[in-house]
């Protein structure tokens, strides 16, 4: 009846989980009554839950991501306190719970706290750059969110049922195999990227269509601003590696659970196809991940130093090439494995090749600021601190492009620390600065420069402290994933590691009490204008936050910085117009599909991990019936007349003359 | 300031260079689902080159189980292609038919593809049965494993196909050709003739060049 599930699966002998889950289960339960008995949830669900409007299912994205960051720190915290105190002794920690912790803490940071992070900064920002009402797919956007939230959610509650995998984020075979990993760990693994793969996949869809086909008039491709380049770079290799990933975790979840014979030891498998697999998608996912980063700082640099990006057009050609190269380099993940010295000697090389063009980027944001007026505002101090720790992971990272230096630093602290100052150096620095200037056009204030200034000093320097020992406990040998060791040379940089990571833990304190204290101020942080930064694309042309329709006109685009061209053109003609003629605006109206989609998703998910058949029909089912009622509805669109649209638009008009004028008058 | 009194500025753009194209901006729902749908499809396929990479890699993998070319049945074979492409060419009439607005030549069309799929199923589904009876099911090779995979995956999508297709008879039944559901049905027959394309891949790549080894 219930599959594998029995009491046993909650783990009573284990406290820390449990505690952790118990605290967390209080904490959402708290959280859930507080709404209901507030009389919230009619507001969540017809403005949130089931909104298919592309800002609002933005910052549940960012939301999600931020909750999962603090999972996943707390992983990393417990690891680094592991390593600090287990020379010569167990540790704390038994170690098939410390390899569960680090493969949840690998798996939870890239899936579910990167992914979703830059995903939702395109889908908050990208329509509006591109001048548009949505994107292609609004109600598909709110499933895709949904099922991303439903992935997050079954690793999350293998906390407290059952077990995660202690394979690595990877789940490398054999020993992701049944015959290693007999218990449900990577079931739940496997199951929750299958379903969150799917909302990738269709986030990606949706934002590739967004940008080649749904553009404001006069914005030709080399018109769109430089994220909506890499946010189409990075959505075309989610549509053409996401795929793969299905189809690898495909192949072991049939090993696993129908004794098929891809990569086990017996019956011909082959492990090595697996990782060929696996890295084909792998390494372009990191492409993924930091493109839409590099955009980002393409437009805090330029907004920063209040000139128009340097060498726009070979921002473009780099951008283009990391995508292209992304996908022919991902064997360097494998150079120890015996593939022979020439095609590691190819492959080497081509992982080299891919510095050109980032190299490219680096001296076109330098040359950006060279001769600007550069403002220090918070983001712009993620993208300097980006791109100072950015250069140092980038040449590691060559480092261990080359298969002989591989040889030697291979699955070392070396490796772990060079791919955390590209990830967190690279892609969390980027999603910071871009939380810190998109917040007003999102929320419609700004966050407190002071709280944000510390909590970028304190994570970048805890940044430094926590991973540079771990490069030189690389360099004296320490390998990675040691729950214990013997080596006396390696303790003392395990023990300042763990102080960096204190330092770390203030700077994202700090980034909570800036949330908190700029909502309570939020009244004098207000922004009326609609582009506080003085902004160059088109998402500051309109409020913030931005009405559901985004625009009332759609923006006719005459140049590259669209909007810093309409702002100059207007102070330099009159500020007196005729009174524009507002018509009727369509919008996509609300659905519950998405949401309603993910909890069978859910449903089907675990029923899957434990074995019970006959829920997993009753989820499937399910999720069929919600597609069918929703493809039967008569009316997805409802209409915003013109009457409204008019007096919403005048109120954002009034203000933006004023500043104008205001600016004129300088 | 309207957003619209920027005529008259043709030339702040710095790099324009002669005439340039101007973009008319966002294009009609019809393009853009059709647009996104080929995308997906793309990734589709994406798909199944891993399987069919991975059906590349193991298919000498016998364990000393049996080979292709001891399983395969030619004459089957035939029949389900000819079903499929046959299929396919009545989903383009079914296709026409929707876009003149004619429902019985539209259900009749739709109706014909439905029995040839189901057909191509039925025979996929004996010749399954059959392996498994013979002690030959997935488990038995990594060549078996990956064989039922890559076939089955397929198998799977002309299912999903079939529900999908009588999903969209209920719907001109209920609705008529509307414009939403003539852009479903749109999408539709691209992922048929998708399925038509692959099921050639999988024809060639495991049945004629496997009955070779
Ligand atoms: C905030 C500070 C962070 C610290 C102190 C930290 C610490 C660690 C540690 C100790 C490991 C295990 C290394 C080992 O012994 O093998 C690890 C692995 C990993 N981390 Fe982090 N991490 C942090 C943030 C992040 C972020 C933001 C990401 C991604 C966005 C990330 C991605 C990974 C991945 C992919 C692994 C590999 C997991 C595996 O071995 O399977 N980490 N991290
Ligand atoms: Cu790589």
């Amino acid at each position: 009846m219930l599959g594998k599930l029995d009491w046993s699966a909650i783990p009573f002998d284990q406290p820390i989980p449990l505690i952790a889950g118990g605290v967390v289960l209080i904490g959402i339960l708290a959280v859930l009554i507080w709404v209901v008995v507030k009389g919230h949830l009619p507001y969540l669900w017809h403005e949130w839950i089931t909104s298919v409007d592309h800002k609002r299912i933005g910052v549940m994205y960012i939301l999600l991501a931020s909750v999962m960051l603090l999972r996943g720190g707390s992983d990393a915290i417990m690891m680094r306190i592991q390593q600090a105190i287990a020379y010569q002794s167990q540790g704390y920690l038994p170690p098939e719970h410390y390899n569960q912790i680090f493969s949840a803490h690998g798996t939870i940071m890239i899936f579910f706290v990167a992914m979703p992070f830059v995903i939702g900064l395109m889908n908050l920002v990208v329509p509006l750059q591109l001048g548009v009402r949505d994107v292609a797919f609004p109600t598909l956007n709110s499933v895709g969110f949904w099922l991303t939230a439903t992935g997050a959610l079954l690793v999350n509650l293998s906390l407290v049922i059952g077990e995660f995998a202690r394979t690595g984020w990877l789940a490398f075979p054999p020993l992701s195999e049944l015959s290693y990993s007999p218990g449900v760990g990577v079931d739940y693994y496997a199951w929750s990227l299958q379903i969150s793969g799917v909302g990738t996949l269709v986030a990606g869809i949706n934002l590739v269509t967004t940008v080649l086909k749904l553009r404001t008039k006069g914005m030709n491709y080399l018109r769109m601003p430089m994220f909506c380049w890499t946010t189409l770079a990075s959505n075309l290799l989610i549509v053409a590696a996401f795929p793969i990933l299905t189809a690898t975790l495909a192949m072991l979840l049939l090993d696993r659970y129908l004794g098929f014979h891809f990569f086990t030891n017996e019956a011909g498998g082959n492990i090595m196809m697996f990782m060929n697999l696996i890295w084909a998608w792998g390494h372009p996912e990191v492409y993924i991940l930091v493109l839409p980063a590099f955009g980002i700082f393409s437009e805090v640099v330029s907004t920063f130093s209040g000139k128009a990006l340097f060498g726009y057009r070979s921002m473009v050609l780099a951008t283009m090439a990391i995508c292209l190269i992304a996908f022919m380099v991902w064997l360097h993940h494998f150079f120890t494995m015996g593939a022979g010295p020439d095609v590691n000697a190819i492959f080497g090389i081509a992982s080299m090749v891919i510095a050109v063009p980032t190299g490219v980027k680096i001296y076109n944001w330098l040359f950006t600021m060279y001769g600007g007026r550069i403002r220090f505002a918070t983001p712009m101090l993620w993208a300097v601190g980006f791109m100072v720790t950015f250069i140092i992971g980038g040449l590691t990272g060559v480092l261990v492009a080359v298969p002989p230096a591989d040889f030697m630093l291979h699955n070392s602290m070396f490796l772990v620390a060079h791919f955390h100052n590209v990830i967190i150096g690279g892609v969390l620095f980027g999603a910071f600065a871009g939380f810190e200037y998109w917040f007003p056009k999102a929320f419609g204030f700004r966050l407190d420069e002071r709280w944000g200034k510390l909590a970028f000093w304190f994570t970048f320097v805890g940044f430094y402290i926590t991973f540079v020992p771990l490069y030189v406990a690389g360099m004296l040998g320490m390998t990675r994933r040691l729950q214990h060791y013997d080596v006396a040379e390696w303790r003392p940089w395990m023990i300042v590691a763990a102080i960096g990571m204190a330092v770390l833990s203030v700077g994202v304190i700090c980034q909570i009490l800036q949330l908190v204290v700029s909502i309570r101020n939020r009244e004098a942080l207000r922004d009326r204008t609609g582009d506080p930064w003085d902004g160059r694309s088109l998402e500051w042309a309109t409020s913030s936050p931005p009405p559901v329709f985004n625009f009332a006109f759609h923006p006719d685009v005459r140049g590259e910085d669209a909007y810093w061209d309409m702002k100059i053109a207007a102070q330099q003609q009159s500020l007196e117009h005729e009174v524009p003629e507002y018509h009727d605006i369509e919008m996509p109206r609300n659905s519950p599909t998405g949401f309603v989609c993910a909890f069978f998703a859910t449903i089907m998910g675990f029923a899957l991990i434990w074995h019970i058949w006959w829920m997993v029909i009753l989820g499937g089912i399910g999720a069929f019936a919600t597609f069918v009622v929703f493809a039967w509805r008569d009316h997805d669109e409802y209409v915003i007349p013109a009457a409204e649209v008019a007096a919403i638009d005048r109120v954002n008009l009034e203000e933006r003359r004023n500043l104008v004028s205001m600016a004129g008058a300088i | 300031m309207s957003m619209t009194a920027t005529v008259g500025r043709a030339h702040a753009d710095p790099h324009h260079i002669g005439v340039i194209v101007e973009h008319p901006g966002p294009a009609s729902k019809r393009i853009v689902t059709a647009y996104g749908f080929w995308v997906f499809l793309l990734s589709d396929i994406v798909m199944f080159s891993c399987f069919f990479a991975a059906y590349a890699v193991l298919v000498s993998q016998t364990a000393d189980g049996p080979k292709g070319s001891e399983i395969f049945e030619q004459r089957n074979v035939a029949i389900e292609t000819v079903c499929l492409l046959l299929s396919s060419f009545t989903c383009g009439m079914a296709s026409i038919a929707a876009d003149v607005r004619n429902r019985l030549w539209f259900y009749l069309g739709m109706a014909v593809t439905c029995v040839l799929g189901l057909i191509f199923l039925a025979i996929e589904f004996r010749e399954f049965a059959d392996l498994v009876s013979r002690g030959y099911g997935p488990s038995r090779s990594a060549f078996l494993s990956a064989f039922f995979s890559l076939v089955g995956c397929h198998g799977l999508h002309v299912s999903a196909g079939v529900l999908w297709l009588l999903t969209m008879m209920a719907q001109v039944f209920a609705k008529g050709f509307r414009a939403d559901v003539l852009r479903r049905m749109m999408c539709f027959a691209l992922f048929w003739h998708a399925l038509d394309i692959i099921w050639v891949g999988v024809f060639s790549v495991v049945y004629l060049l496997g009955s070779g080894v």
